[in-house]
């Protein structure tokens, strides 16, 4: 008896969280699929009735706004994320006094929730109260900074909220990268008269390639769950030129009574996340076969 | 010893089978009149409903406009358990009928005579289907223009009687250095103007083609064009810090005379005067420019609730809301008018007499309408097609045209 419980134990314990995701998670998935093949409006209906929802889905403008807003959005917080990140550590990684204190202060921001950042930047970015008005006051009678109240871009200034608030913790992860790099291959590249440039080009950087995907991962789950952001810095406006997949979602769901619109473009946000993390997952398991 | 026990069991179950006999009326009631001038109002009901016996349960959800209280109410619904009343307003009320989860309060309605004492579009609200289900607690009207008394004053205008008077008098100020008209960009806000500017230029018939019946004709009609244009017009009169503003904040710009006009419903005035403001002395009422009435209901909708002490309560509630107290007091707090035409109105202020006025008028000239942007004409995946083009349009560039080929587009593929 006790063997038994020894080695099915572990499966025992699992067993409960295992059945809960199963349901919770894929069950729901399963369920909002379900939904968006029929014509629930404020009360979810089950007759199936086709693709209507995603014809409607494709067909309203907002939506199109969305998108576009996610890939913009997405491209450039992520990149410009890393690459700042990546800047702010190799610029630490070279042995100055004050780095724990720097290096905590980059840090600080991802301990604000995105609702405290938003709300920040938006002070910030205001035309009359804030960045522009400062100018103005010192002189500059003709600076214009009017991004936020700007349709075309708006979205823009959602991207430079989000790098502040990320940039800090990529960089952490790429400080950790660069600590681990085999200390005896940099010395001896030192040694043969490689210039610091050419090392960090040529042989650190490549060697952090995991630390780079796992960054990647981090910024673009950041991105694609970006709803308390966009909320608190522009409320989805002006109109709805800042609108992400997810504040789509929410205003279908929950203030317009249309939960087969919100169910479909629920949907294609999984895809789009799929489409970015299954190369990832099937790389992975090939590189786990090939061992 | 086994007496003893059988002693005790008997002894509890009598207890127990004796509180769960009638226990009086009792109503949950969910509701987001959270904030402190509307919670004032919803605690006069609940006093007048335990003074007549009955146990209140009260269920506020804060925030979002009803967001919030809307999915906590999905959930007891699919549950089994819905409240006894919700604060429901317009089509919501007759969408939730067809789900099958409002109670029928005909006897109610007609044992206080509802139909003599309700105006005949707002009693048409409250019925599903030929049958009462819901009961109106008040009457905002969406469309009102306020103004500062002293600007106006001191630049010898008054209150604009048309469109083109109201442009005229806007530049004029804008010259002068004062923001013609306080806005806050958000989207119901701009749809609020619109619909407003859509009753003053196109009549009350071409409103109620448009919002209520959604018809194509009126849709793509010149007259929308032309709505469409006034609407670009007030875009050159607000300032620039416009973008998400809130509304309370451009009706204090009206206060301190930075603004001119607000385009606002009623509950502004609350806004006046809690700044101790005196209508007529330091700020001005008036209808937008245009005939009409646009109003927005509140009421409580009734669903089914199983128990006869949950369903005398409900009918108990019923009785309250559309009294004659409860309609005076809770207006009087709320900044509206009572859904109720025969309450006496001596303690309202001139805002409110003007207002009650005039819904009697427009009730009578059939051109009392509801308000598409605050809910009551459609249902919230057209209303929200409609404000998010009104709100495109503002917000951008483009030509009157192309709005109102996008309004057209936008509306068919909510259906």
């Amino acid at each position: 008896m006790t063997n038994w419980l020894e080695k099915h134990l572990p499966k025992i314990v699992l067993g409960p969280s295992f059945i809960a995701i199963i349901l919770f998670v894929y069950g729901f998935i399963a369920w909002t699929a379900w939904i968006s093949f029929t014509r629930s409006r404020l009360m979810p209906k089950y007759d199936i009735v086709g693709f209507i929802q995603y014809e409607r889905l494709f067909d309203s403008p907002r939506w199109g706004v969305a998108i576009d807003n996610l890939f913009i959005f997405g491209f450039l917080f992520i990149l410009i994320s890393m690459f700042l990140g990546l800047l702010l550590a190799i610029f630490l990684d070279q042995k100055i006094r004050i780095e724990g204190t720097l290096r905590t202060i980059y840090l600080y921001p991802m301990a604000l929730s995105l609702i405290v950042t938003g709300t920040a930047w938006k002070w910030i970015l205001n035309p009359g109260l804030g960045l522009e008005a400062v100018f103005r006051n010192w002189g500059f009678s003709e600076f214009k900074f009017d991004w936020l109240i700007n349709p075309d871009f708006a979205i823009y200034t959602v991207v430079i909220a989000g790098v502040w608030q990320a940039s800090g913790f990529v960089m952490a992860l790429f400080l950790a990268g660069l600590r681990s790099v085999d200390q005896e291959i940099i010395k001896a590249a030192q040694v043969d008269g490689v210039p610091t440039f050419k090392i960090y080009s040529a042989i650190i950087i490549p060697s952090m390639a995991p630390i780079f995907l796992s960054a990647f991962i981090v910024l673009a789950h950041l991105a694609i769950k970006s709803f308390d952001l966009v909320i608190a810095l522009t409320g989805g406006g002006p109109g709805y030129a800042t609108d992400l997949p997810a504040t789509y979602m929410y205003t279908m769901a929950f203030s317009r009574g249309d939960i087969g619109q919100a169910a479909s473009s629920a949907i294609i946000m999984m895809i789009v996340v799929f489409a970015v993390v299954v190369p990832y997952l099937y790389s992975e398991l090939r590189a786990k076969n090939d061992e | 010893m086994f007496k003893k026990i059988a002693v005790a069991a008997i002894a509890t179950s009598l207890t127990i089978s004796a509180s769960v006999s009638y226990a009086g009326p009792k109503a949950e009631v969910l509701h987001w009149w959270t904030s402190g001038g509307e919670a004032k109002s919803v605690a006069v009901l609940q006093k007048e409903f335990s003074e007549n016996g009955g146990s209140w349960t009260d269920m506020p959800v804060a925030g979002g406009g009803g967001d919030a209280a809307m999915t906590a109410l999905r959930a007891r619904v699919l549950s089994g358990n819905a409240p006894a009343a919700v604060q429901l307003k317009g089509p919501s009320i007759q969408e939730w009928y067809e789900e099958g989860a409002l109670a029928d309060i005909s006897d109610v309605a007609n044992k206080n005579n509802w139909s003599k004492v309700l105006p005949e579009s707002i009693a048409g609200h409250m019925k599903c289907e030929g049958k009462w289900c819901a009961a109106p607690v008040n009457v905002h009207r969406i469309d009102w223009i306020w103004a500062n008394a002293s600007v106006l004053k001191s630049n010898g205008f008054g209150m604009p009687k048309t469109w083109d008077e109201f442009n005229a008098t806007a530049k004029a100020l804008q010259a002068k250095g004062i923001i013609p008209l306080a806005h806050g960009g958000q989207a119901w806000q701009d749809a609020t103007v619109f619909e407003a500017v859509a009753l003053g230029i196109g009549g009350a018939n071409f409103f109620h083609d448009a919002f209520v019946k959604l018809d194509k004709k009126a849709l793509q009609s010149d007259t929308m064009v032309k709505v469409f244009d006034q609407m670009r017009i007030m875009r050159g009169f607000v300032d620039k810090n416009f973008s998400g503003r809130d509304w309370n904040l451009a009706t204090a710009m009206v206060m301190n005379g930075e603004a001119a006009f607000q385009i606002m419903g009623d509950w502004a005035k609350c806004e006046f005067l809690a700044a101790g403001k005196v209508p007529g002395k330091d700020f001005l009422c008036a209808s937008t420019p245009g005939e009409g009435f646009l109003y927005n209901v509140d009421s409580f909708a009734m669903f089914k609730v199983k128990g006869s002490d949950r369903q005398d309560g409900q009918k108990l509630l019923a009785k309250l809301i559309v009294g004659k107290n409860f309609q005076k007091v809770f207006n009087l707090n709320k900044g509206s008018i009572p859904a109720r035409t025969d309450v006496a109105l001596n303690e309202f202020d001139r805002c409110a007499h003007v207002s009650a006025a005039d819904m009697n008028a427009s009730s009578v000239g059939g051109t009392l309408l509801p308000s598409y942007a605050h809910g009551m004409a459609l249902r919230g995946a057209q209303a929200g097609a409609i404000t998010d083009t009104v709100t495109a349009h503002f917000n951008s560039n483009m030509s009157s045209k192309e709005a109102v080929a996008m309004l057209v587009k936008a509306i068919d593929n909510s259906k």
